[in-house]
């Protein structure tokens, strides 16, 4: 058994590993009452940016394109389940919260299909452009939509007044004040978001881990590394860089489900294209490809900004600083030789020590 | 009338937008990088003007000049710190990153300098406004600074780019860096060039923005800066008159789309109509269009 555990089964049982480890520190430092307020109120968003930082990394690091409109898939996502969780109020509230992620999950990846056919035609930085035009378009649209419930079913309209809603009825989005009261929805349920946002992130790391190691996910990576090689080879480039971008965006739309869920007002104005960059920023300094690393840096950078509100008007300036330091230090040659030079003096030592 | 009145509106904020993008086009084309920071620059320009006016007591004249000397020295230390270390990086994606973090670090320094409330800026420039059609089509006098400099700036570095030796080498090192620097260019020094001139244009660009939207917070750069760079990308990015036809355009339709349709959708209509020109022209309007060899 232990012999047929390949290096990328072992690599993906650390990932489940870590998230469990996680889970159970944060759990026994609530249960003895050692987790502050400022902690307790991060862990639903901390799983919810793990959650984007690694479907992004399917897009950015296996399909190798760049996009900036991940924060568009999370508000489809959010908003979608949050007007289901309004208006299927009736259903008890297991099912309704486990229906409302499939519907996130599957309105983002409707989403995905529709932007991703024209986007993945073009390349580079263009595809990036256009991504993050997209995002910006789904926002404004969001911005000014008007939808509310009565007994004459659904009414969609541009503004409130043209909702014409008949007496009882009730307005569950208005433009840009957006939805209020979603998690208020799930009196039982709101305790346990936290451990369903964990196994969310496990659930996410299986399904990304489970087809990047699959024939469709070599076929991903091929077509990455050598677009020109990869059609040669019969791989069809554009089905499989659509299949990454579809299953990448209804992740981002499980996000936006736990992250509407968790708040009691949401407005569009938090999905703008600084959110689809903080995602990016976890991804690329995690390391492109790298899913453990994505999980950390989503973790060091979400809760850094947050930890250092002690320090007020400081503390973006100072994440700032961390953030140029850390790229640099990173991923400059020259930092990277620099690296490599210390890490052979101090191998070199030990080497010496124990050899005398 | 009011269309007339409209289009001169849309053109001189499109002048504005051909500026920045004309910074941003530059600076891909040679050092092959999305400068996310550029739009914080023009905010940075914004306030020393600001400043220079009403704590300095400077002409407007000479606060002008030194801002501009000020953002192109900004930008050439920018490049020298975080983005030079990163120009053999393996992604490409890094120095993306790192002007993100500039981006955030400049927003963050006029924060904590300035503070967050918006300040009212000062009118640097003063031209009389010129009636037509018996004053029924006014236009301002910052209007027209606005397109005339926008003219002049582009003209300039059209002849600045093929007609000087220094402009050739920055032709050079964009279509090849290594064979450039084999020839003989200095490619070190070009690169740091670009980044001084679109820095500095980019305090000119600040100064028309803040005269005809008198208000500046940490954050006025942000957009300005992206919907320039959509501008730049839709005139085919690395393209002088592409930078300029496309924030033209761009500005043209924003506020046609504010006018007359719906001032909340305008700038999801810029974006649609950048979406709909890409995948009919994946390279811009003026982009080159480079085949693929194998």
């Amino acid at each position: 058994m232990k012999k047929t555990m390949n290096k990328t089964t072992k690599n993906n049982f650390i990932n489940y590993g870590i998230v469990i480890a996680i889970f159970v520190i944060v759990e026994i430092l609530s249960g003895t009452g050692n987790l502050s307020r400022l902690l307790t109120g991060l862990l639903v968003p901390l799983c919810v940016y793990t959650i984007a930082a690694i479907s992004l990394n399917l897009v950015v690091g296996f399909s190798g394109e760049l996009s900036l409109g991940h924060a568009g898939f999370m508000c489809v996502g959010a908003y979608s389940s949050a007007l289901f969780s309004h208006i299927a109020s009736d259903i008890p509230q297991v099912p309704r919260f486990i229906l409302a992620i499939l519907i996130g999950a599957a309105v983002a990846a409707v989403f995905g299909v529709i932007i991703g056919i024209p986007v993945l035609r073009l390349r580079g930085d263009y595809l990036a452009i256009v991504t993050l035009a997209f995002g910006e378009i789904i926002k404004n649209l969001i911005n000014i939509l008007y939808v509310g419930f009565d007994e004459n079913g659904l009414h969609v309209a541009t503004s409130s007044a043209n909702l014409k809603l008949v007496a009882g009825g009730k307005q569950i989005l208005k433009g840009a004040l957006g939805i209020s009261g979603t998690g208020a929805l799930y009196k039982d349920v709101k305790h346990y978001f936290f451990p369903i946002g964990i196994i969310l992130v496990l659930l996410t790391l299986f399904i990304v881990q489970n087809l990047v190691n699959s024939r469709s996910g070599r076929a991903i990576m091929a077509t990455r590394d050598n677009r020109i090689a990869a059609e040669s080879v019969g791989i069809d480039v554009t089905k499989f860089k659509l299949l990454a971008f579809t299953i990448s965006a209804a992740l981002a739309g499980v996000a936006g489900v736990l992250y509407a869920h968790n708040l009691s007002m949401l407005k569009v104005s938090g999905f703008d294209y600084n959110m689809s960059i903080l995602i990016l920023v976890y991804v690329v300094l995690g390391g492109i490809g790298n899913l453990r690393g994505s999980m950390i840096a989503a973790i060091i950078l979400y809760a850094l900004p947050e930890l250092l509100r002690g320090f007020a008007n400081y503390r973006m300036l100072i994440y700032a600083i961390v953030l140029i330091v850390m790229m640099l230090f990173n991923w400059a040659p020259a930092a990277r030789n620099w690296r490599a030079r210390v890490m052979e003096k101090i191998r070199g030592t030990k080497n010496k020590k124990e050899a005398a | 009338m009011s269309f007339l009145s409209y289009l001169k509106d849309g053109i001189s904020l499109g002048s504005i937008y051909a500026i920045i993008a004309l910074g941003y086009t530059m600076v891909y084309g040679i050092a092959k990088m999305l400068n996310f920071a550029h739009g914080d620059v023009i905010m940075v320009g914004a306030y020393v003007i600001l400043t220079a006016v009403t704590r300095g007591g400077m002409s407007p004249v000479l606060a002008v000049a030194l801002s501009v000397i000020f953002c192109t020295v900004l930008g050439m230390v920018i490049e020298k710190v975080a983005y030079s270390p990163l120009r053999k990086a393996s992604s490409n994606l890094a120095v993306l990153i790192t002007a993100i973090g500039v981006s955030y670090l400049l927003q963050n320094l006029a924060l904590l300098i300035f503070g967050a409330d918006a300040k009212s800026f000062v009118t640097v420039i003063d031209v009389p406004s010129v009636s037509l059609f018996d004053g029924q089509l006014v236009i301002k006098g910052i209007t027209i600074v606005t397109i005339l400099s926008c003219i002049v700036i582009m003209a300039g570095l059209m002849l600045f780019v093929q007609k000087t030796k220094p402009g050739r080498a920055m032709q050079a090192v964009s279509e090849d860096r290594d064979a450039a620097q084999l020839m003989g260019v200095n490619v070190n020094a070009t690169i740091s060039m670009t980044f001084a001139i679109g820095s500095g244009l980019a305090a000119i660009a600040g100064l028309l923005l803040c005269q005809t939207y008198p208000t500046l917070t940490p954050y006025t750069g942000a957009m300005p800066g992206i919907k320039a760079f959509v501008a730049a990308v839709f005139g085919g990015i690395g393209s002088i008159p592409g930078a300029m036809v496309g924030g033209i355009l761009l500005g043209v339709i924003e506020i046609f789309g504010k006018a007359y349709i719906s001032s909340q959708v305008a700038d999801a209509i810029c974006f649609a109509v950048l979406i709909v020109v890409l995948l009919v022209k994946p390279t811009g309007l003026f982009g080159k269009n480079i085949q693929e060899k194998v």
